[in-house]
C-alpha cells in the first residue's frame, strides 16, 4: 500500500519532468506568439519603437482599404486556384500508375518524382529564375525556337503570366508530397476487392469508378485540405523566385507579412500582425473543415 | 509464338514504364541543368544554354562559391543549427509523446486539444512575436536563438508519431518492467525509447528537412549578424550580390542539395512513412 503511494509520487515527479521541455517550448514558440500576434494587431507599432501604442481596430480598418493587401489576398487565392488542382490531379494520376500491380520500377520513379520535395525552396527559386530567364534560360530558348513565345518574353517577369508560372513551379516542387499521400491511401484499399472485380469481368476503368473512387473519397478530402493549406503558406519559393513581383502580382500573403514587418523602409509590426491575424483566421476555418473530414473518414472505416 | 504472346501481354506495362521514364527525365531536368551549369564557365552558359555536357569541365565555380561566396561558413552554420534542432525536437517530442501515451494526468485532454488546435498556425503568424521575444531575451542574432526558433514551435506531427507508436507497443512489456522494479527513467531510456527506433528515424528526417531548408527563421534572425547565415539565406544573399554569376549560383545550389539528397535516398523508407502518416488519420 505504502509502496504504491511512493511509486505514484515518484511518477508524478517524472511525468512533470517529461512534459516540461515540450510544454515550455510550445508555450514560448506557438501558444504565446499566437496570442501575442492578435494583441499586436491592436497596436500602432513600428520597428523603431520599443513597444507600440494601443490603436484599437485601426489596423484592420486600414487593411480593408489597403490596395496592396487586396492585391496580396487576390494573388494568394488565385495562386491556390491554379496550383491546387494541378498538384492534386497530377499526383493522383501518377499515383494510380505507380500503384498499378504490373508497373515496373516503382521505387525508382517515385524517388525521382519526390526529389524536388526534399530540396531547399530557396535553391529552387534561385535556379528556376535562371531556367526561366527571358534571354538565356533553356525554357525560353526552346519555346522561342518552336515559335511559341516571342523572343525576350519573361514568363516570370510578365504581369499576366508570373502567377501562373510560379504556381506551376510550386506544383512541380510539392507534387511528390501529394503523390505519397495518394499512394498511402491507395494501398489501404484491400486488394481482394480488385481481384473480385476482375473475376467478375470488370475493366480497369470500371474497377476505378466502382471501387477505387468511392473508397478514395474521404482520403481525397484530407489530401485536398492539406494541399490548400500548403498553397496558402507559399513563402520561400516565391521570395527567391519573384519576391512578390512584378507589381505585386505574386505577393502572396506570407510575403506581404514578411515585407511589412521586416523588409519595408519603416517596418510596421502592428500592421503586419493584423494581416497575420486575418491570415491565421483562414487557417482556423481550414482546421475546422479538416476535423470534419477526419470524422467522416473515421466513420467510413467503422463501417 | 510464345514470344509474341508474352510481348503482347507486356506491351502495356512497358509503354507505361517508357512514359514514366520520359516524364521523370523531364521532371528532374532542372537538377540536371543546375549540375551542368555549375561546371560550365559563365561565357559558355550564356552562349550555349541548351548543351547539358560542358565543353570543358570547370570546378572554379565551386571553389568560388565555397570561398569568396562564404558557403563554407554557411555550410557549417547549417550543419550546427540543423543538428541541434534535431536533438531538441527528439528530446521534447519523445518525452511528451511517451507521457501522453502511457500516463493519465489532469488536463490531458486540454493539452491534446491545444496541440491539435494550433497544428495549422502558419509561420507568418508567429514570426513577429517570436522575433520580438527573442530580441528581449538576447537571443536575436545568436545561434541558440535560431536553433530554438527552429525547434520550438509546432512539431505536433512528431509528438503524435511518438504517442501513436507507444500506444501500439505491448503493455505487458511495460508492466513487466514495473514489476521488476525498474525506475521510471530506466523504463523509458533503456526499454521504450530504443524500441521507438523507426519513429526516431522518421522524426530525425522530417526535422532535418524542415530545419535545413527553412528560410524565414534564419533570415529574420541573422539580419544583423551575417556571420550566422545558413545555406538558404546565404543562397539568397549570393544571388543578390552576384546576380550574373550563374555558374556560381548553380554550384552553390548543388552543394546545398547534396546532403539533403543523400540523406533522403538512404533513409527513404522512414521518410515516406512519416509523410504517409498525415493522411492516415
Amino acid at each position: 500500500m505504502n509502496l504504491n503511494k511512493t511509486i505514484k509520487k515518484q511518477n508524478t515527479f517524472w511525468i512533470v519532468a517529461f512534459l516540461l521541455p515540450n510544454t515550455i517550448l510550445y508555450a514560448m514558440y506557438t501558444v504565446y506568439p499566437a496570442i501575442a500576434t492578435a494583441w499586436y494587431s491592436l497596436l500602432d507599432w513600428t520597428a523603431f519603437q520599443r513597444s507600440g501604442f494601443f490603436y484599437g481596430l485601426n489596423n484592420y480598418i486600414e487593411l480593408i482599404h489597403d490596395d496592396l493587401f487586396h492585391a496580396s489576398m487576390k494573388a494568394t487565392f488565385k495562386f491556390m486556384l491554379i496550383a491546387v488542382p494541378l498538384r492534386f490531379l497530377m499526383s493522383l494520376f501518377l499515383a494510380l500508375l505507380l500503384t498499378w500491380r504490373r508497373c515496373i520500377g516503382k521505387t525508382f520513379f517515385r524517388t525521382l518524382l519526390f526529389l524536388p520535395v526534399v530540396t531547399t525552396g530557396a535553391i529552387i527559386g534561385t535556379i528556376m529564375k535562371m531556367i526561366f530567364d527571358p534571354k538565356f534560360g533553356p525554357i525560353n530558348i526552346v519555346l522561342n525556337n518552336m515559335g511559341l513565345l516571342p523572343a525576350g518574353f519573361g514568363l516570370l517577369s510578365n504581369f499576366s503570366t508570373s502567377l501562373g508560372t510560379s504556381a506551376t513551379i510550386w506544383s512541380w516542387k510539392w507534387m511528390g508530397m501529394s503523390l505519397i499521400y495518394w499512394i498511402a491511401s491507395l494501398q489501404s484499399i484491400p486488394t481482394e476487392l480488385y481481384e473480385a472485380a476482375t473475376v467478375d469481368g470488370a475493366s480497369p476503368l470500371q474497377a476505378f469508378r466502382m471501387i477505387t473512387a468511392p473508397l478514395l473519397k474521404p482520403f481525397a478530402g484530407v489530401i485536398l485540405i492539406l494541399t490548400v493549406g500548403d498553397s496558402l503558406r507559399v513563402f520561400d519559393l516565391m521570395l527567391t523566385l519573384t519576391n512578390g513581383g512584378p507589381y505585386f502580382a505574386t505577393e502572396a500573403i506570407e510575403l506581404f507579412i514578411y515585407h511589412t514587418a521586416f523588409a519595408d523602409r519603416v517596418p510596421r509590426l502592428g500592421y503586419a500582425s493584423a494581416a497575420a491575424t486575418v491570415f491565421a483566421s483562414i487557417f482556423v476555418v481550414i482546421t475546422l473543415v479538416q476535423n470534419f473530414l477526419k470524422n467522416i473518414q473515421r466513420g467510413y472505416r467503422n463501417i | 509464338m510464345k514470344n509474341s504472346k508474352s510481348l503482347r501481354r507486356n506491351i502495356v506495362p512497358l509503354s507505361v514504364a517508357l512514359f514514366l521514364l520520359v516524364f521523370c527525365l523531364i521532371w528532374i531536368y532542372p537538377f540536371v541543368w543546375m549540375i551542368s551549369a555549375s561546371m560550365k564557365t559563365s561565357l559558355e552558359l550564356f552562349q550555349k544554354g541548351l548543351n547539358l555536357i560542358p565543353d570543358r569541365f570547370s570546378f572554379d565555380s565551386y571553389r568560388g562559391a565555397w570561398g569568396k561566396g562564404g558557403f563554407s561558413k554557411y555550410f557549417v552554420n547549417s550543419v550546427i543549427t540543423t543538428a541541434c534542432a534535431i536533438i531538441v525536437v527528439i528530446v521534447r517530442c519523445s518525452t511528451c509523446g511517451y507521457i501522453l501515451s502511457m500516463y493519465d494526468f489532469k488536463g490531458k485532454k486540454l493539452y491534446l486539444t491545444i496541440l491539435l488546435a494550433t497544428f495549422f498556425i502558419p509561420n507568418g503568424t508567429t514570426i513577429i512575436p517570436i522575433s520580438a521575444m527573442s530580441t528581449k531575451l538576447g537571443l536575436m542574432g545568436t545561434m541558440p536563438g535560431v536553433i530554438l526558433a527552429l525547434s520550438g514551435g509546432g512539431q505536433v506531427t512528431s509528438i503524435l508519431l511518438f504517442k501513436n507508436y507507444f500506444d501500439q507497443t505491448p503493455r505487458s512489456l511495460f508492466e513487466a518492467a514495473i514489476i521488476d522494479g525498474a525506475s521510471f527513467p530506466k523504463i523509458f531510456f533503456s526499454i521504450m525509447l530504443p524500441m521507438a527506433g523507426p519513429i526516431i528515424s522518421t522524426v530525425v528526417i522530417l526535422t532535418f528537412m524542415n530545419a535545413w531548408n527553412n528560410l524565414l527563421i534564419p533570415l529574420v534572425f541573422t539580419v544583423g549578424s551575417p556571420k550566422l547565415k545558413t545555406l538558404p539565406v546565404g543562397m539568397m544573399a549570393f544571388s543578390g550580390a552576384y546576380a550574373t554569376d550563374w555558374a556560381g549560383m548553380a554550384a552553390a545550389g548543388t552543394m546545398t542539395l547534396i546532403p539533403v539528397v543523400v540523406t533522403f535516398i538512404s533513409l527513404q523508407k522512414y521518410f515516406v512513412s512519416g509523410i504517409a502518416g498525415a493522411v492516415k488519420g
